[in-house]
């Protein structure tokens, strides 16, 4: 039965949910923009920053040390992968970082459960945000909506740093051709270095404000990395505005779609990715030349 | 690089399965996994046919495997038909469709697009076999009841078992795929897979419907993960739902990758390797899940340091203990070009069957290519007669290459129209207007790297005796009427017979120049552009290319656009000059010459000044 304020609890979650996406996709996007690599270890980097927030939370008893140690973990995370491995695959096909990305996740998945057994981990939302918010003729569980809010602020403030200040232009400039960066005297390894830790660290920044919501197993980024791709191909590869806006409608579309019937929603979501790469195959704010 | 006779790789493989199963017990291998491996390994040939030979790299083989299997299990559990060979076979059909639709919808982009997409779509059938449609695939719980075949021969009855018996029947399944993929390797449809792999652009413009041949790959391998999907309830006697998930997918890749990609056999071997770990670590050292971290980091440093695998590493082990003498041969100097060689009047190009007509071969009426605001070429009337050698000429930035492009239909014009003996191309393909004649060969060249000098000019030929698309999947790729006999003609007049079978990474760059030029020649075309044909030359390599472009010149028109003054006064009958994106004068060598505004453009207006 759809009743208004049913629809209403649907729109919401799928606006949290979808500013979620946005920003994994966002990270997802800028690794791809900058680097030219597809990074299938997005949905691992998920699922770790989750778990280092786990660690950090046993240690500090508080979630917003939690939050802080996670994300800095995988921002050097991020930067250590990028020098042990990525960067000898600069000069490879696009099909090898690919097939190495894709391994590189197998191995975080499986390490985190060597450490932690598949048995599933759970981080308590902070106790202002736990219960529920009445919004006058509905109610809806406060950590949902802080979600929303902290997934927003945090593409704020990556876009922030992308559009306001030097490192962002020097990224948007490799997006745009970063041999000529490279020729410009710009230490371009240094930024790429930097660029895979940032992106790392919006996967795992969203998996650990993501943990209460839903509880850690090592498998939580699977579905993920699939979502994010649907997300990016929607929204068009390399494009940041892109990202929050196919991030935005996917989520929506999960969120109404389950409301109908929940066995569709992923269905549906698959149903309109191909649908725009019929209309439209750069995505929908992509640009034609790329890709 | 003699190709090892498919004969002798047939009798090979059948007396290695026949020996396995003998051999294998040996080494602590358990029939149910044996049997696993060999449908891996039907999976991967398909697979490696998509991945390896056609560089398509796809996440997505468990939609195909899943499609398979759930149609051949849903028949036979419902008792719709009995046959079981009848039920793999409608499971493979089913399959195939659906990779043709999926097909059309993932190579609507390339590389990692066509990654993701794949990967997006395989999950959408996880989805919809796990409820939507559960009624038909039993949802979790998968299919129960997947009956074995019995064969009837006479008096003989076979009816297949479980264990080593299940083995043989799995084994000549094996076998037939396994001919069927040699064959399809070594097929034209087969050399064309690979040049797309290594050279897209290229095997577009030298005429072949690439984008088919890409679907035809996609729906080849869809079929083949449709059979193996089908066996693999038929060796559980269940279909479970599992065979949807990505991880079926993703480990199918990896056990290509292990094993070796482009080589068939790789993926059978990944899977040995793959499914042999996994029982020794899990079982023989007590690491339980732990296995699989094991595989994962074995799987990075493969891609990161043997990224053609086991297979591929054994082979370069094997050529670099055999090939120091080729190389020695690799320093000697190339075969001089002579002029007026005999095979002159066979190579003339092909009279295609087209209306008589009677006026310029190439007419271009204002031509326009508009950047944003940037006018890279303005209204330009341009027209070549038959059999005339055309040179354009222009200083840096005179829109000579974005006009080159719109002439072949690389580039679309803003405006203007072009017609190719009196037929209008404008908006034409590149592959397209190469089937119709004309074609060029590229200033920066655009080879078939991985390939020899004589799988080149083949890949070319094949362009030109099969147009741009013909699935013979099974012929023999000697038996492709007149292609040998062009090939050589080709290497002939290029000079470079001496060196047909020379990897193309072991040629000099000025051998690489002719065989540039021996690639848009092998299309036979009747208008040949070649973008700065003399580029980089040393003045030896000069003078013989310069020789070379005489020859061919009889029987064909030509256009020639590059800097080298010289060459072009000494090679056109007629030149024309671009400035600033037009037309700035036409005429005879000696009338361009003395043109004043030509002398203008060139010298910046330094002499009218003194």
């Amino acid at each position: 039965m759809i009743t208004w304020p049913n629809f209403v609890s649907q729109l919401v979650n799928g606006l949290a949910a979808g500013t979620l996406l946005a920003l994994i996709s966002a990270g997802l996007t800028i690794i791809y923009g900058t680097l030219g690599v597809l990074n299938l270890a997005h949905g691992a980097m998920f699922m770790l920053g989750g778990y280092a927030g786990f660690v950090a939370f046993q240690a500090t008893g508080s979630f917003a040390l939690a939050v802080l140690a996670g994300s800095l973990f995988m921002l050097v995370a991020g930067a250590v992968i990028e020098l042990v491995v990525i960067r000898r695959f600069y000069s490879r096909p696009p099909e090898d970082q690919i097939l190495v990305t894709f391994g590189i996740g197998i191995v975080l998945v499986e390490v985190v459960r060597f450490i932690f057994g598949s048995l599933t981990a759970t981080v308590p939302p902070p106790a202002w945000a736990a219960g529920i918010t009445s919004l006058g003729f509905m109610i809806y569980p406060t950590y949902r909506l802080v979600v929303l809010g902290i997934a927003a602020v945090a593409l704020a403030v990556l876009y922030v740093v992308l559009y306001r200040t030097r490192i962002g232009l020097i990224v948007r400039a490799g997006i745009e051709d970063s041999g000529m960066v490279g020729l410009l005297g710009i230490n371009v390894y240094r930024v790429f270095m930097l660029v895979f830790g940032i992106g790392a660290m919006a996967a795992g920044f969203a998996g650990i404000i993501n943990a209460p919501v839903v509880s850690l197993t090592p498998n939580v980024g699977d579905s993920i990395l699939v979502q994010t791709f649907v997300v990016v191909v929607i929204g068009g590869v390399g494009s940041f505005p892109g990202a929050i806006l196919g991030g935005i409608i996917a989520g929506e579309i999960l969120s109404l779609t389950s409301m109908v019937n929940p066995a569709y929603s992923d269905v549906m979501l698959f149903a309109v990715m191909t649908l725009v790469l019929f209309l439209r195959p750069q995505g929908l704010l992509g640009l034609a030349g790329r890709a | 690089m003699r190709q090892t006779p498919l004969w002798l790789i047939v009798a090979l493989t059948a007396a290695g399965l026949v020996a396995a199963r003998f051999v294998l017990p040996h080494l602590g291998f358990a029939p149910d996994t044996v049997n696993h491996i060999l449908i891996w390994g039907l999976l991967g040939i398909g697979f490696d046919l998509l991945f390896g030979y056609t560089g398509l790299l796809s996440f997505g083989q468990a939609a195909f495997y899943g499609t398979g299997g759930f149609v051949t299990a849903y028949l036979l559990t419902r008792n719709i038909m009995v046959s079981v060979i009848g039920a793999l076979f409608v499971g493979m059909l089913a399959a195939a469709v659906v990779g043709a639709l999926v097909g059309v919808v993932a190579l609507r982009r390339t590389g990692i697009y066509f990654a993701m997409i794949t990967v997006a779509i395989a999950e959408m059938f996880f989805f919809l076999e796990n409820s939507p449609l559960s009624a038909y695939t039993g949802g979790e719980n998968g299919l129960p009841g997947v009956p074995s075949p019995s064969f009837e021969l006479g008096p003989l009855i076979w009816h297949v078992g479980t264990g080593w018996s299940m083995y043989w029947f799995l084994a000549a399944c094996y076998f037939i795929g396994i001919v069927i993929a040699l064959r399809i390797v070594r097929s034209p449809v087969g050399a064309i897979l690979t040049a797309i792999r290594d050279n897209p652009e290229r095997a577009l413009a030298v005429g072949h419907g690439v984008w088919r041949y890409k679907l035809a790959a996609f729906v080849i391998a869809a079929a083949y993960a449709g059979i193996a999907g089908g066996l693999l309830g038929v060796l559980q006697g269940y279909m479970p739902p599992e065979a949807f998930t990505f991880d079926t997918s993703g480990q199918l890749v990896m056990q290509t990758v292990i094993g070796g990609g482009a080589t068939l056999f790789g993926p059978l071997l990944g899977a040995t390797v793959w499914l042999y770990l996994r029982d020794f670590l899990q079982q023989g050292l007590g690491l339980g899940t732990t296995w699989k971290l094991v595989l994962g980091l074995v799987f990075v440093l493969l891609v990161c340091f043997l990224r053609r695998g086991l297979i591929g590493g054994l082979r370069d082990l094997v050529a670099m203990t055999r090939r120091r003498k080729p190389h020695e041969e690799a320093a000697e100097e190339s075969a001089p070009i002579v002029a007026d060689p005999p095979v002159l009047a066979s190579i003339a190009h092909r009279h295609r069957d087209e209306p008589a007509f009677s006026g310029p071969v190439l007419e271009a009426r204002g031509l326009t290519k508009r950047y944003g605001g940037l006018f890279a070429n303005r209204d330009i009337d341009f027209a070549v007669a038959d059999g005339e050698l055309r040179g354009i000429i222009g200083p840096n930035g005179a829109g000579k290459s974005t006009f080159f492009k719109m002439l072949t239909c690389e580039v679309h014009p803003t405006a203007g129209q072009i017609l190719f003996h009196g037929r209008d191309i404008t908006g034409m393909g590149v592959a397209q207007v190469c089937q119709l004649g004309l074609t060029k060969s590229y200033q920066v060249n655009q080879l078939f790297t991985r390939q020899t000098v004589w799988q080149n000019v083949m890949i070319a030929a094949l362009a030109e005796r099969r147009g741009p698309f013909r699935l013979d999947l099974l012929r023999r790729i000697d038996r492709v009427p007149g292609l040998e006999t062009q090939v050589e003609q080709t290497l002939a007049l290029v000079g470079l017979s001496a060196r047909a079978q020379v990897p193309v990474s072991d040629l000099a760059y000025g051998e690489k120049r002719r065989l540039e030029i021996a690639l848009a020649l092998a299309a036979s075309p009747s208008l040949l552009l070649l973008d700065e044909p003399l580029a980089g030359m040393s003045p030896r390599e000069r003078a013989e290319t310069v020789q070379l472009l005489k020859n061919i010149r009889r029987g064909r028109t030509m256009i020639v656009v590059d800097h080298d003054m010289d060459a072009i006064f000494e090679l056109a009958e007629r030149i024309t000059v671009l400035h600033e994106g037009r037309l700035l004068a036409e005429g005879t060598p000696a009338e361009i010459q003395r043109n004043s505004f030509v002398q203008d453009a060139y010298l910046g207006g330094v002499a009218a000044a003194e």
